[in-house]
């Protein structure tokens, strides 16, 4: 649905040459939620732009929709919708009247019909006739979506959709965002919000002028950190440590000391569900008291900072 | 809807919402017209001395009021040295529309959800431009004809009314018009990219006017005399303008330089 090929993007500042984007070689499948991550300045906004024909490559290639990038142009930005970092609305115009114009400008056949829509899916029909510059924030922002989606675009480019949002407005944002992800719809979501990225994103790319790693959450997580048990114990011991130690499929163990004498033991393994029976029978049998068994899930944003800080290639 | 139209009909909807911008496309055209208007009909009821026409010196030298009583030629003279005053409208307030639609979009970040839409940058130029040109215009065309009939009524005699539509006005108002409307359609568009603040914006768009005072100070000082083949050269130097100036807003009016550059 997108594909890049050695996208790059150039620019020119005080006699320098600024690499914005370097080198992209990106693929986004059809109906994925695609988050797209980096520091500010990392030329996620760039990327967008030249994927929504706003700004034309330096060199290499993009197909978005199976149309290239600087050849079917008019055609591309008709079949994407794009929800900029700022709502970019007519302030002075009614929530109506902003998405009739837009309708229009993406040809929409039912023009009246689609505004309807929209503004009703996103609760905005009540206030339909009021100026935009009375609205918030966050019912701005559910605006610019309505905007972004009434000509049924296959593909949405969101930059940073819930950024400057209170937390109430935000969900509401990515509340709807999670609809959009049953419609078959491709999204191309660029955000600095981890949590937000985890839970509506199949894959997500770590970028900065580069890709640095692309793959799912867990798939990332597995890469860096590989896989991790832990065994909560009422007692631990060196001898309890020793026996898993003993077991050949044990990768890495580290023990961590708990109060009055409990504590966890973190145990590196390739197959946790294969392997975590074989251990928990080990320690029982050693007469160890087992509190709980689970995984250690490493949180996104450990993935991400370990990524910014090592990480220069795929 | 046709794109053009699109663009005309949200700029005209936002230009009637905006008082300020509003009040100076109506405004200044209805001052402008009343200028000459009262001109006109106090030339009509105050005597004239013999003093007064004397003192129009070398503006009766130009064959256009030959043979006229002194009160034709002062009807004549005074009214249609205030001619400038309605070429100053297309050049107002198209720079008024144009400034506060470009920036404006600029301050709200609208222009690039707007550039993001399959509009061509053509389309998108002809449609602000239009919006911005035809205002100027039209508020021209009725502030001349309104002036029209003041001087139908207040004229002192036929031969003083027919100064008003003889082919010197009919060039003025049809020709320059429309080419001082295009040039400042496109000062508007590229004051625009350099600045950020509506006001200036306008302000520095409205330096546009100073070369048209040479049409009105020219004549009083005899440096220039008003009939039709001025206004042609004036239509011409105009023309050649536009075509630097069209390409020039064209050049600066580009999709990336706009996103990237426009600061």
């Amino acid at each position: 649905m997108i594909r890049t090929q050695g996208l790059c993007k150039y620019f020119q500042s005080d006699h320098r040459e600024i690499k914005a984007v370097d080198g992209l070689d990106l693929q986004v499948n059809e109906g994925e939620v695609f988050g797209f991550l980096g520091p500010n300045g990392a030329g996620k906004t760039t990327t967008v732009r030249m994927l929504a024909c706003l700004i034309g490559p330096t060199t290499g290639r993009a197909w978005v929709n199976g149309l290239e990038v600087g050849g079917a142009d008019t055609q591309i930005r008709g079949q994407v919708g794009i929800l900029t970092e700022s709502p970019g609305l007519y302030e002075r115009l009614s929530a109506r009247r902003n998405l009739e114009i837009f309708a229009e400008l993406y040809g929409v056949k039912d023009v009246a019909g689609q505004v309807e829509k929209y503004l009703r899916l996103l609760d905005l029909w009540d206030r339909r006739d009021t100026e935009a510059s009375s609205f918030s924030k966050g019912m701005k922002q559910k605006l610019a979506i309505a905007r972004a989606l009434l000509h049924e675009p296959p593909v949405i480019f969101m930059d940073e959709p819930t950024s400057a949002l209170d937390p109430e407005s935000a969900k509401t944002v990515r509340d709807f965002i999670e609809t959009l992800r049953g419609q078959g719809r491709t999204i191309f979501l660029c955000t600095h919000n981890l949590d937000e990225a985890e839970r509506l994103c199949h894959r997500i790319g770590v970028f900065r002028q580069r890709l640095i790693a692309v793959d799912t959450p867990d798939a990332l997580r597995r890469q860096l950190f590989g896989r991790q048990t832990v065994v909560h114990l009422a007692q631990v011991t060196d001898q309890l440590a020793a026996t898993v130690r003993g077991l050949s499929f044990v990768k890495h163990l580290d023990v961590l000391p708990g109060e009055h004498g409990g504590g966890k033991f973190v145990v590196s393994l390739s197959d946790p569900a294969a392997q975590n029976p074989a251990i928990v029978q080990a320690l029982v049998s050693q007469g160890a008291q087992i509190q709980f068994v689970n995984e250690l899930k490493h949180s996104l944003e450990d993935v991400y900072l370990s990524l910014m800080q090592n990480g220069t290639a795929r | 809807m046709n794109p053009i139209r699109t663009i005309m009909s949200k700029e005209w909807s936002d230009v009637r919402r905006n008082k300020l911008v509003f009040s100076v496309v109506w405004g200044i055209p209805l001052l402008m017209a009343a200028i000459p208007t009262v001109m006109l009909i106090i030339m009509a009821r105050v005597p004239i001395k013999q003093s007064d026409y004397q003192e129009l010196g070398r503006m009766l030298n130009n064959p256009l009021f030959n043979g006229m009583s002194p009160a034709e030629a002062m009807q004549s003279v005074l009214a249609s040295n205030y001619l400038v005053l309605f070429l100053m409208m297309p050049l107002m307030v198209p720079v008024t529309i144009a400034a506060y639609s470009i920036v404006g979009e600029k301050i709200t970040r609208s222009l690039e959800p707007l550039l993001a839409t399959p509009i061509t940058t053509m389309q998108l130029l002809l449609g602000k431009g239009l919006a911005a040109a035809l205002p100027g215009i039209v508020t021209a065309w009725i502030s001349y004809g309104i002036f029209l009939i003041f001087a139908r009524i207040f004229s002192v005699s036929d031969r003083v009314f027919s100064v008003f539509i003889n082919p010197m006005w009919l060039v003025a108002m049809f020709v320059l018009a429309p080419l001082l409307t295009v040039m400042a359609v496109n000062v508007g568009v590229i004051v625009s990219s350099r600045t950020n603040d509506p006001r200036a914006a306008e302000q520095l768009g409205s330096l546009i006017i100073l070369p048209l005072m040479i049409l009105f100070i020219g004549p009083l000082t005899g440096f220039i005399m008003l009939n039709s083949l001025t206004f042609w050269i004036s239509s011409l130097i105009v023309a050649v303008l536009d075509v630097g100036l069209v390409y020039l807003g064209v050049t600066l009016f580009q999709r990336e330089t706009i996103l990237t550059r426009w600061k």
